[in-house]
């Protein structure tokens, strides 16, 4: 049973957009996921209608294997959701708004409050209890929802860019914090902007771009085809069969087109002595236009945020 | 989620509603209680001396059941509607959308809510109005009910401005337009056996009407309506009411994209 399993989903919203076109995504127990995408792909709509804030327009949402149409209440039981924007009550206590929040869930006041001290000082929040949200600093009220979150003691979090204006030092013990809570059993969505934070944190990954997911699987898989150049090459003669290059991938589009995947530690050259060794010349070489390239150039090319792991930058 | 944890739900919605109220009471409890002081002091002491009596009754001993409810209507229906809406633009209303907290416990929450207000300010001004003047109590049952129902039907008539209501505009219309009117022309300040006959047919439209009439059986022992017809459709404006909100809930109805 996956924690969360989502089929041929869609939403269009009352304006016309379609801002989530046939997802299907499955999420296992216990998996640390980032959902990563650039602005407008559909990331907060997806979350939206996994937490019952956005009415799907069709398809299949299970939790745990609860179906969000007939057990709404079980699937809302065992997530927590931390949202984008802040959503919090500005003029309430902090210590107020987490009891209430639990409250909201069924959990007894004296347990609220237990739980209230749990959370808060995990977050470091404790002594801001008797404060209004409103005094509290921006990265303070991140931390403040994610408390708020976890007061039901979900079984699933999901993060919509929890880091999203929080300084280093903060997302760092954000990190740690949330590697602890996965540790101990939480299965974690989280979205972000940045590749860094997918890498340092998540086992999974899934790319989505207009509504769709355009790559999923383990991070180190994504990462390694992130980190593949594809070529499409002509060749001088008609080719049949694939030729085997050591340590390219090769696939044969018509007798006058090869493709060929090239990881970016190696070079051109290798490529075009792997070539000559095989008989093969080549006319012309041209550039595999790739969405999940440009998406990830896009996504590492933000000055400052997250710059490309070792190994990655471009020749 | 299990009845005992619906019941939950309902006791944090209600005490936070109920801190709400008193941490603010002065802007929930003082004015009404101002208010009541001055409509006496001016039409009870002043004017209502010239109007002599109403119904056998003196003129402040009248108009206090009528004042008294027009205290009820408009602050269940402030209470419920301000909160809610104002939940719904600061989005914190996602607290409770996110949760399994049932959209019956959503809708009595609020209700039960936006009747502490009325039933605490209602008291207050209960107490001003004993002090200029005496107030039988004639059917205590009525009174009590009719002062309950009446604080529920208008925390929901709230909810449902909260739920429906796009800007603040939405939220100020139906008070000063259509509440304020119908509570003014309801029997507050005269029978309505003074009006022609055809003004006493229009006013027998409005709903108003009952509420305060039945209250003033209550207090005074005096009604220009029916008094079972006037409980009865209390009543059915009730359950009328409450499905109503459970339903716009349900839909998602401008609450949920
Ligand atoms: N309430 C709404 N009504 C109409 N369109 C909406 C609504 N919310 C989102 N959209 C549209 O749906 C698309 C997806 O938006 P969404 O917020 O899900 O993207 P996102 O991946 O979370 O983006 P970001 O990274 O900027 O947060 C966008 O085109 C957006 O304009
Ligand atoms: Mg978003």
């Amino acid at each position: 049973m996956h924690a969360l399993s989502v089929r041929q989903l869609t939403k269009v919203y009352a304006n016309g957009v379609r801002a989530i076109d046939g997802i299907d995504l499955e999420v296992p127990r216990g998996d640390f996921c980032a959902l990563l995408g650039p602005n407008g792909a559909g990331k907060t709509s997806l979350i939206g209608i996994v937490t019952s804030l956005v009415r799907k327009t069709s398809g299949e949402v299970r939790v745990f294997g609860h179906d969000l149409d007939t057990e709404a209440s079980a699937v809302k039981a065992s997530i927590g959701v931390v949202p984008q924007e802040i959503n919090l009550n500005l003029w309430d206590k902090v210590g107020n708004i987490v009891v209430n929040q639990a409250g909201f869930y069924g959990l007894p006041p004296a347990r609220a409050r237990q739980r209230a001290e749990v959370c808060l000082k995990q977050l470091q929040l404790w002594d801001k209890r008797d404060e209004t949200a409103r005094t509290l600093s921006g990265g303070m009220k991140r931390r403040l929802m994610i408390a708020r979150a976890l007061m039901h003691e979900p079984r699933l979090l999901i993060l919509d860019e929890p880091t999203a204006g929080v300084d280093i030092e903060i997302r760092r013990s954000m990190w740690e914090f949330l590697r602890a809570l996965n540790g101990a059993g939480t299965t974690i969505i989280l979205t972000t902007h940045y590749l860094e934070e997918a890498e340092n944190l998540c086992r999974n990954i899934a790319i989505i771009d207009r509504g769709r997911v355009i790559e999923r699987g383990p991070m180190t898989e994504v990462l390694a085809k992130l980190n593949e150049e594809v070529f499409l090459l002509t060749p001088r003669q008609p080719v049949d069969v694939p030729p085997s290059l050591a340590g390219f991938e090769v696939r044969l589009n018509g007798p006058q087109e090869l493709e060929v995947a090239m990881p970016r530690a190696r070079s051109v050259n290798d490529l075009f002595a792997a070539l000559s060794a095989a008989g093969i010349e080549i006319l012309s070489l041209r550039n595999k236009a790739n969405r999940l390239e440009e998406l990830f150039l896009a996504l590492t090319e933000r000055k400052g945020e997250a710059a490309p792991p070792a190994g990655r930058a471009r020749p | 989620m299990s009845l005992r944890q619906q019941a939950v739900a309902l006791g944090t919605l209600s005490r936070k509603e109920y801190h709400r109220v008193v941490r603010i009471w002065g802007q929930t409890i003082l004015p009404p209680v101002i208010n009541m002081a001055l409509y006496f002091v001016i039409f009870g002491n002043l004017i209502g001396s010239r109007i002599g009596r109403m119904d056998g009754f003196d003129y402040r001993q009248y108009i206090a059941p009528g004042l008294i409810m027009m205290a009820v209507i408009t602050n269940a229906y402030g209470n419920v509607v301000s909160s809610f809406f104002s939940a719904k633009i600061n989005r914190h209303l996602e607290e409770m959308l996110v949760a399994p907290m049932s959209n019956v416990t959503i809708v009595l929450g609020h209700m039960v809510g936006g009747m502490i207000r009325g039933v605490l300010v209602g008291l207050a001004v209960t107490l001003v109005a004993l002090f200029f003047t005496p107030l039988p109590f004639a059917h205590p049952f009525i009174t009590l009910s009719v002062f309950l129902m009446c604080a529920a039907i208008f925390s929901l008539g709230g909810l449902i401005n909260g739920i429906v209501a796009k800007n603040f505009d939405d939220v100020s219309i139906i008070p000063s337009f259509v509440l304020q009117p119908l509570i003014y022309l309801g029997g507050v300040f005269y029978s309505i056996s003074l009006l022609p006959e055809l003004a006493q047919q229009v006013s027998r439209l409005n709903p108003i009407l009952y509420l305060v009439n039945a209250f003033r059986f209550g207090m005074l022992g005096v009604s220009d309506v029916p008094i079972g017809f006037a409980w009865a459709m209390m009543l059915a404006s009730l359950a009328v009411l409450f499905a109503t909100c459970v339903l716009l809930l349900q839909r998602g109805y401008r609450i949920r994209e």
